[in-house]
């Protein structure tokens, strides 16, 4: 697997707090057995009008359109356990989120699939935010060695939770092969478990 | 030192700790449903991977299902095509499915009690936000993503960091009128819808204590809407006698013993929490949301209040100071995993008996499994809510979310006894959800606007 130190790309600035799961994609584009076509309803709601006229929206905005990094508020992801969400933002092209925080499902979800969510204190993340808006062709760099985000001359300290940022740089995040190399031992513990059901 | 029902369980099935702290823990439960686990057996596949305990995977189907005919195929080809993949994952893998017919399919945080297959001090994992339900027992059940179904599908086992604990003391008795419901609506305004991140919650105290298994699940469902991933009760006498005699419940000498090691697994008097809350249940109102997040929220007596944001306000067509009770409904739904139990049609069934349905207000009765819909039928609840103009439904997650038929339309305002209020939700873009109790649901649906159960009902 491979190891992500560092991303760079495009900023989409999205404000607001606790944007839940149901607004990343709402219910009706689960109907689907394969996460292949998801993009289209990412932020459906939000940037069309039920007549799919487009609402004035950042991911609307021809100069966001090769954004690759979210920039957003609190909370974000909050609701759903639905992995459709960070799905959807991935087939999109979004590599990264900058967030106040997340929620923690999604943070999971989000690490498993690659994508590196930090959080950043409200007064910089405005700061990075304004600059994304005035500058939207200079490139987002997260270090997740360093915990900084660059941006042309600035530099803000961002942060992540440790387990996740290990997993990352030594390319761990997806962690089935590690699950997997335990098979006797996983063995072993389900016949000292106490539990039984009749499966009669 | 004391240990907490977490960190027992969390022992008990813990197969490795990391260098970097996490565990590799041991699932004793996976539940599955049509909308989380197509990709993750197409995971496995591309991988050229088995299930490792098919016999610990238990499967139905609820959030696509038509409530109004379940014949097959489905009018929605997409929703029939969720429903053919699940019926192909579960025979081509072994894994017990309980569909449409069986006397068992439902919501899967309804059936897997129901049958039986939740237990104190197992582990309990589905993709889905709301698995916490089944910390009702004393498990530890929480809510996982499709990767994850992967996993457990894969190994039986998940890479995860271990919660704290808050426990949140409920002291005193509720009033009447007031539900286990508007308790986790109260607890989620007084926390924050994010109040809870990085915590399990323990509920406990003489509020709990009282509670039914039923009350208890509900309490427990909503933990999720406080930003817990997981939540659970202490199981007790009741724990036990609720799972005698369950479809897959130990028998005989096997159910003897099984109880004694269900109780062992409470929490210990000293055990040790990262905090703990205190509440007094007595002052706790008949509890309703009012804007787009489930800690917005206003006793039913209480006003619209100031400090609410602009665009919220616009949202939910409402008006700073206004009283919440003066608000007109126009759908009114009792249902969905936190409130589709046989006991919430139970305890409002005797309340609208004789009584009618405001003209104007569409009213959905959905029962949260077919266990629930046919005990229903047998002891003509189902009956009352038809006479009183409720719709009565077949079994699934219906309007709590925009998934199968049942949706708001335009910007409808649903008086809703499900679990979230996020716009759109309930499928239309504009709709609106107040949260509340079924009790405090049935009151506002007979009186056309939201209104305080315990003055219509008099409690």
């Amino acid at each position: 697997m491979s190891v992500i130190e560092s991303i760079a790309g495009y900023g989409l600035p999205l404000f607001g707090d606790n944007i839940d799961t149901d607004q990343i994609i709402p219910g009706r584009f689960l109907k689907c057995v394969t996460f292949d076509s998801l993009a289209e309803g990412l932020f459906y709601d939000s940037r069309f009008e039920s007549n799919g006229n487009a609402k004035a929206h950042p991911m609307n905005t021809p100069k966001y359109e090769d954004a690759s990094i979210l920039i957003t508020g609190n909370n974000f992801g909050c609701g759903s356990s639905r992995e459709h969400a960070p799905q959807a933002l991935q087939k999109s092209g979004f590599k990264a989120i900058i967030a106040g925080s997340f929620a923690e499902i999604f943070f999971g979800n989000c690490t498993t699939l690659g994508i590196p969510c930090v959080t950043m204190e409200e007064g910089f993340r405005l700061e990075l935010m304004a600059q994304v808006e005035s500058n939207s062709t200079e490139h987002v760099k997260i270090s997740l060695e360093e915990l900084v985000v660059k941006f042309g001359e600035w530099m803000w300290p961002i942060s992540m939770k440790e387990s996740a940022r290990l997993a990352f740089l030594k390319g761990s995040f997806d962690p089935l092969s590690e699950l997997l190399s335990r098979r006797a031992k996983v063995e072993s513990l389900e016949q000292q478990l106490p539990h039984v059901w009749d499966l009669s | 030192m004391g240990k907490s029902l977490y960190d027992k369980v969390w022992e008990a099935h813990e197969v490795e700790r990391m260098a970097d702290g996490r565990s590799q823990l041991f699932i004793g439960v996976h539940l599955i449903h049509e909308v989380t686990s197509p990709q993750a057996f197409g995971m496995l596949k591309d991988r050229n991977l088995s299930v490792a305990y098919p016999g610990r995977t238990f499967a139905t189907v609820d959030h696509i299902v038509p409530t109004h005919s379940q014949e097959r195929p489905f009018l929605d080809p997409l929703a029939e095509e969720m429903i053919q993949a699940l019926d192909e994952n579960t025979v081509a893998h072994a894994i017990k499915y309980y569909g449409i017919g069986s006397g068992y399919q439902g919501i899967i945080h309804v059936v897997g009690p129901e049958l039986g297959l939740t237990q104190p001090g197992t582990t309990v994992v589905c993709g889905d936000s709301h698995t916490a339900t089944h910390g009702a027992f004393g498990a530890v059940a929480f809510g996982i993503g499709t990767s994850q179904v992967r996993d457990v599908l894969a190994t039986q086992t998940l890479l995860l960091e271990k919660l704290k604990v808050r426990k949140i003391q409920l002291n005193g008795r509720l009033q009447p009128g007031v539900t286990a419901k508007d308790v986790a609506l109260h607890v989620i305004g007084l926390l924050g819808a994010k109040g809870g991140q990085g915590f399990a919650y323990e509920y406990a105290g003489s509020v709990v204590e009282h509670m039914s298994m039923e009350e208890r699940m509900t309490l427990c469902n909503m933990s999720i809407e406080g930003g817990a991933r997981s939540g659970y009760c202490n199981p007790d006498a009741k724990t036990c006698a609720y799972l005698k005699d369950r479809k897959h419940s130990p028998k005989g000498l096997d159910f003897l013993k099984s109880q004694r090691h269900w109780l062992s697994w409470a929490s210990d008097d000293d055990a040790i929490y990262a905090d703990t809350v205190e509440l007094d249940g007595n002052t706790i109102q008949p509890t309703v949301t009012w804007g787009v997040s489930p800690d917005q929220v206003v006793g039913v007596d209480g006003v619209i209040p100031a400090s609410a944001s602009d665009d919220v306000i616009d949202y939910m067509g409402l008006r700073k100071g206004a009283r919440i009770k003066e608000t007109k409904v126009d759908v009114a739904f009792i249902g969905s995993c936190t409130n589709g139990r046989l006991s919430d049609f139970e305890s409002v069934a005797p309340l609208i008996r004789g009584q009618r349905v405001k003209a104007g207000v569409r009213a959905l009765a959905v029962p949260g499994s077919e266990a629930v819909d046919r005990k229903a039928q047998e002891t003509g609840i189902a009956t009352i809510f038809k006479d009183a103009g409720f719709e009565w439904r077949k079994p699934g997650c219906s309007m709590c979310l925009a998934m199968n038929p049942d949706k708001l339309v335009g910007d409808e305002l649903c008086a809703s006894s499900s679990n979230r209020n996020f716009k759109g939700r309930q499928g239309s873009a504009r709709g609106r959800t107040m949260l509340m109790s079924p009790l405090t649901v049935a009151a506002s649906a007979l009186r056309g606007h939201v209104s305080d159960p315990r003055e219509v009902f008099g409690l």
